[in-house]
């Protein structure tokens, strides 16, 4: 079991002062094991923030990062699974599932988790799962209305991922659950 | 080596007095086992002789002092036996006095008026006088203070004190405070006149011991304050006017300081305060090189933590005006004290004002009143330079913000603003630094213009360069991290009220672009951002209902964020402003502003093909371009054109092939937009693929003859990716040939054997494949529709 953090679009302080009081109290070091970060970070400062909570941190760019060492795609694997991470704005229509899901082929990776509409989204998608998980600060957003603070923890076990989606409405947390499991015939498929 | 040789000398004359002394008490010992009265008189005598030396610094001879304390102790065992087997104490007390020299003498004489008074022979009142009295016959001061410290010891649990069993008709409480004082009055004198003891060269070492004596003078005070009878009316009537005589009327620097302290912090809290103005009235009499800062802060923080301690006594501090006779305590003091260093004063506008915020926490003009005149005390004398002085000022400005957690009641202070102007830089920083964290903490709001104008005359030292010779110690962290602090700060500033917000926006707006350039980047975005919530905000909202033109409408604040982007271009920022001139685009075409929407394109297109030179910045330009237009829908058909004509364009021109082709075919999507019929425009989608199609055979050509292989089946295989994406979606153009075509050639291309295998090509055709299956096996108009597409098998399993 591997507990995955999927954040982004924080736009500190471009457009939010800091994270939540109640997502800072719950983000704790010492329970995740890796932090995948869409990026629009923006400061050195959350970077550091998001080092203290678990050393193994991935990030990609967004377009108002400062730090130009930020890849535009990455690929990790963990565990059964191949996950897929990019900011968004470079997949044009912006936010559009089918867009994002040559992405995903091309990458060919099981989940794809990218960012850039500020709007929480988990799609089961052919054999695999394209996820948003909206921004952490709730940032202005020209392509979401109301953007209610977000992010996403993946759950990793063998063949199955739980998605929990933690939502601040109106100050209070609101967390959905979404189940996904992974085919074998998915796997055997990616092997030549 | 003189010095040395005088601590080896003190040393032996030491060792030399503890065997003298050992000697006699040896022969005192045997003489009191044998019921010698005679011996034992004559051997303590010679014994309590040792005491005589003057050669002994204070150190050493209260060593010797102890050893003879300890053996009178049994001497006073003895008495006290020698009186039950018969022998009168008024006969002992006669008796000692045949002591050949006077402090041996006095030191005997002390030690059987301890028993007399325990006897009860005689009213203790009558033996404590006479010893206090006959205790004058030592006028050097070591001796004299360690004789005084003996009866004063010997005597403590003896006075005729409320309650205990001395106390009679004919002695009172007032006896025993009498006795006490009078004990003080004579120790303190010898204490103020052993400076004058010796030459003149040797001051300063007798200043430290006598610094090291204090506390035998000390020890008086502490016994009054044991006194049981001495209640608040005795207090204020006898005891405080006479210790205070004696202190006033020493005019030694040394003792007045330490015995000030010492009342401060030996009587209770609730006598300080109804005896505040006698104990204030001291002060100003006080020698001028007394620290009398210290002592009356002192005094403050006591007084501070009584009110702090419980609700309950604060109404005595409002009876007896407790503020408004320190605050003119301290007035005196410092008007009384011309050359008191700034940091002095600081200090006591400090203690007084967090006196203040503890006893009148509503009391705001107070609080106002102390800064005004620790600022008058500031002006005319320029910056300040003194370090300790600044680090306090910066205490007694973080004190308010403390206690109130509130920035609102500090920008209420007139005053508070008028200290910055005598902050050096540093210290306005961080100050301004204080005020910044202290709003983000608390998560304060600012909610009118006028507050924002009054915080940013606060902050300032962040806000813009105070001096231009900067250079030399600027720190780039550091400047990136107070910026970011103001650029959090800007989103603390709000106002649901439109035309407020914009007056903010204004107000903040025209303290950024007077901040100098190197600050625009960080404090030009939150100011965007929060411009463009209120027009979302206003958004919607029925123009001509508001009908006044200075009121808050988009079109106006969208003119102020023009402004202020074109501010970013001096910096330069291109990069920045471009995405946000891109941002203010999609939000003028949310609130159907197409001449606005347009301008703003214009502007972003104009420092593309101006500013932007760096391939990588111009390939997440381009994107962000294409991204932006594909959701615009205000355009007409002319605007559009032009501007997706331009998009176009630009990325056929990127510098290397393969992003020219990625940016080609992103710009298909500006061709067909879902949801929009009037803008499906098959054919122009086509010809986009179609031109990234030969911009990937000509990556191709490019690779082979430079690297002999070829490395942009990738690129084909994207397009392959599109081809479906629009076939899919209906574009009748694109046709079941086109596909199985593209199929084919990646087959072909990548069985081909001057090919280097590439494994993530390999993936990602399989996976399209894959989904091409996927298609085909979903059943219905999907699968028919998929259905006659043809591919090698052998390529998927």
């Amino acid at each position: 079991m591997v507990l995955v953090l999927a954040i982004g679009d924080l736009h500190i302080p471009h457009r939010a002062p800091d994270l939540p009081a109640k997502f800072k109290s719950m983000l704790v070091p010492g329970k995740i094991q890796h932090i995948i970060c869409t990026g629009n970070l923006c400061i050195k400062e959350v970077h550091d923030y998001l080092k203290s909570l678990c050393p193994s941190l991935h990030i990609t760019r967004g377009e108002y990062d400062e730090d130009a060492r930020y890849p535009e795609t990455k690929t990790i694997t963990i565990g059964q699974f191949k996950l897929g991470l990019c900011h968004g704005h470079q997949v044009v229509p912006w936010g559009d599932l089918d867009s994002l899901a040559m992405l995903q082929r091309q990458l060919d990776v099981d989940i794809l988790v990218s960012g850039h509409t500020h709007q929480f989204k988990a799609y089961k998608h052919e054999a695999g799962v394209v996820i948003n998980p909206g921004s952490a600060t709730g940032a202005y957003s020209s392509i979401t209305y109301d953007v209610n603070p977000s992010f996403v923890l993946m759950d990793i076990d063998g063949l199955r991922v739980v998605v929990y989606v933690y939502e601040l409405i109106d100050g209070e947390v609101k967390v959905d659950k979404i189940d996904f499991k992974k085919t074998a015939t998915a796997t055997t498929h990616s092997a030549h | 080596m003189m010095i040395s040789e005088g601590i080896e000398d003190e040393d032996k004359w030491l060792t030399a007095g503890i065997a003298g002394l050992q000697q006699n008490a040896f022969y005192m010992h045997r003489a009191l086992d044998t019921n010698n009265l005679k011996d034992a008189l004559k051997y303590s005598a010679q014994m309590l002789s040792e005491l005589r030396t003057s050669r002994l610094s204070p150190h050493k001879y209260y060593e010797l002092y102890m050893r003879a304390f300890d053996e009178l102790r049994k001497l006073e065992m003895f008495f006290r036996e020698e009186t039950k087997r018969g022998c009168s104490t008024i006969e002992l007390y006669e008796l000692v006095q045949h002591a050949g020299n006077i402090l041996p003498r006095l030191y005997l004489l002390c030690t059987v008026g301890s028993v007399y008074i325990k006897s009860k022979e005689a009213p203790a009142k009558d033996v404590l006088k006479d010893l206090v009295e006959m205790c004058r016959g030592i006028q050097h001061p070591v001796r004299g203070l360690f004789l005084r410290s003996y009866l004063s010891q010997v005597t403590k649990d003896k006075l005729p004190d409320i309650g205990s069993e001395y106390e009679g008709d004919a002695d009172t409480v007032m006896d025993a405070l009498e006795f006490v004082l009078q004990n003080f009055t004579e120790m303190n004198k010898l204490w103020v006149r052993m400076q004058h003891q010796g030459p003149a060269r040797e001051k300063e070492k007798r200043e430290k011991e006598r610094n090291e004596l204090r506390d035998l003078v000390g020890k008086n005070l502490h016994v009054l304050s044991q006194i049981e009878g001495v209640d608040l009316e005795m207090y204020r009537d006898t005891v405080l006017p006479r210790v205070l005589e004696q202190v006033v009327n020493c005019k030694d620097e040394l003792a007045q300081y330490y015995l000030m302290d010492c009342i401060i912090q030996v009587f209770p809290d609730e006598y300080h305060l109804q005896t505040l103005e006698i104990l204030l009235s001291a002060c100003p009499q006080l020698q001028p090189a007394v620290d009398i800062k210290t002592v009356l802060s002192r005094l403050m923080e006591r007084l501070s933590n009584y009110a702090a301690s419980s609700a309950e006594v604060l109404p005595e501090f409002f009876h007896v005006e407790a503020f408004a006779k320190l605050s003119n305590a301290i007035g005196q003091v410092i008007e009384a004290q011309v050359d008191m260093p700034i940091v002095g004063a600081v200090t006591l506008y400090s203690s007084l004002l967090t006196f203040s915020l503890h006893v009148h926490p509503d009391r705001l003009d107070y609080v106002d009143q102390i800064l005004g005149a620790c600022v008058g005390k500031l002006s005319g004398k320029g910056k300040l330079e003194d370090s300790k002085a600044t680090k306090q000022i910066v205490t007694l400005l973080s004190a308010p913000l403390e206690k109130y957690n509130d920035i609102e009641t500090a920008l209420k202070l007139s005053n508070y603003p008028r200290f910055m102007e005598y902050l050096d830089d540093g210290t306005n920083k961080v100050m301004a630094n204080v005020i910044i964290q202290s709003i983000l903490k608390n998560k304060t709001c600012i909610s009118t213009a006028d507050k924002v104008e009054a915080l940013f005359e606060l902050i300032k030292g962040l806000i813009k360069d105070l001096d231009e010779n900067l250079d030399d110690e600027f720190d780039e962290e550091d400047f990136n991290e107070e910026q970011s602090s103001v650029a959090r700060l800007i989103q603390m500033l709000y106002n649901v009220d439109p035309e407020e917000m914009l007056k903010i926006i204004c107000t903040v707006k025209k303290h950024i672009l007077a901040g100098g350039t190197k600050r625009l980047p960080f404090t030009v975005p939150p100011l965007i951002f929060n411009s463009l919530k209120l027009v979302r905000n206003l958004q919607g909202q029925d123009e001509s209902v508001s009908g006044d033109e200075s009121s808050a409408n988009p079109k106006k604040i969208f003119q102020l964020l023009n402004q202020t982007i074109e501010a970013l271009s001096t910096v330069p920022a291109s990069e920045l402003a471009l995405r946000l001139y891109l941002q203010c685009a999609e939000a003028a075409n949310d609130c159907d502003l197409e001449p606005v929407a347009y301008e703003f394109f214009t502007q972003a297109y104009i420092l593309y093909e101006e500013e932007i030179s760096d391939s990588k910045a111009q390939i997440t330009a381009i994107h962000l371009i294409i991204g932006t237009l594909q959701r615009m829908h205000i355009f007409g058909v002319e605007n559009r054109d032009t501007l997706t004509h331009k998009a176009t364009g630009y990325s056929a021109k990127l510098l290397k092939k393969p992003d020219q082709c990625r940016a080609v075919y992103a710009c298909s999507h500006l061709f067909w937009v879902e949801d929009h019929e009037n803008n499906k425009d098959g054919e122009r989608v086509l010809f986009c693929l179609k031109r990234a199609l030969r911009i990937a055979n000509a990556a191709q050509q490019m690779a082979n003859a430079t690297r002999g292989s070829s490395g942009s089946v990738m690129l084909f295989i994207e397009i392959l990716n599109k081809y479906l994406y629009f076939f899919e979606k209906g574009n009748s153009h694109i046709t079941l040939d086109s596909i199985q075509g593209l199929i084919e050639l990646i087959t072909t291309e990548m069985q081909s054997e001057t090919v280097t295998p590439d494994p993530t090509a390999d993936a990602f055709f399989a996976s399209t494949l894959r989904y091409i299956q996927f298609q085909k096996d979903k059943g219905g108009a999907v699968a028919e529709k998929y259905e006659p597409i043809k591919f090698l098998v052998s390529i998927t399993s």
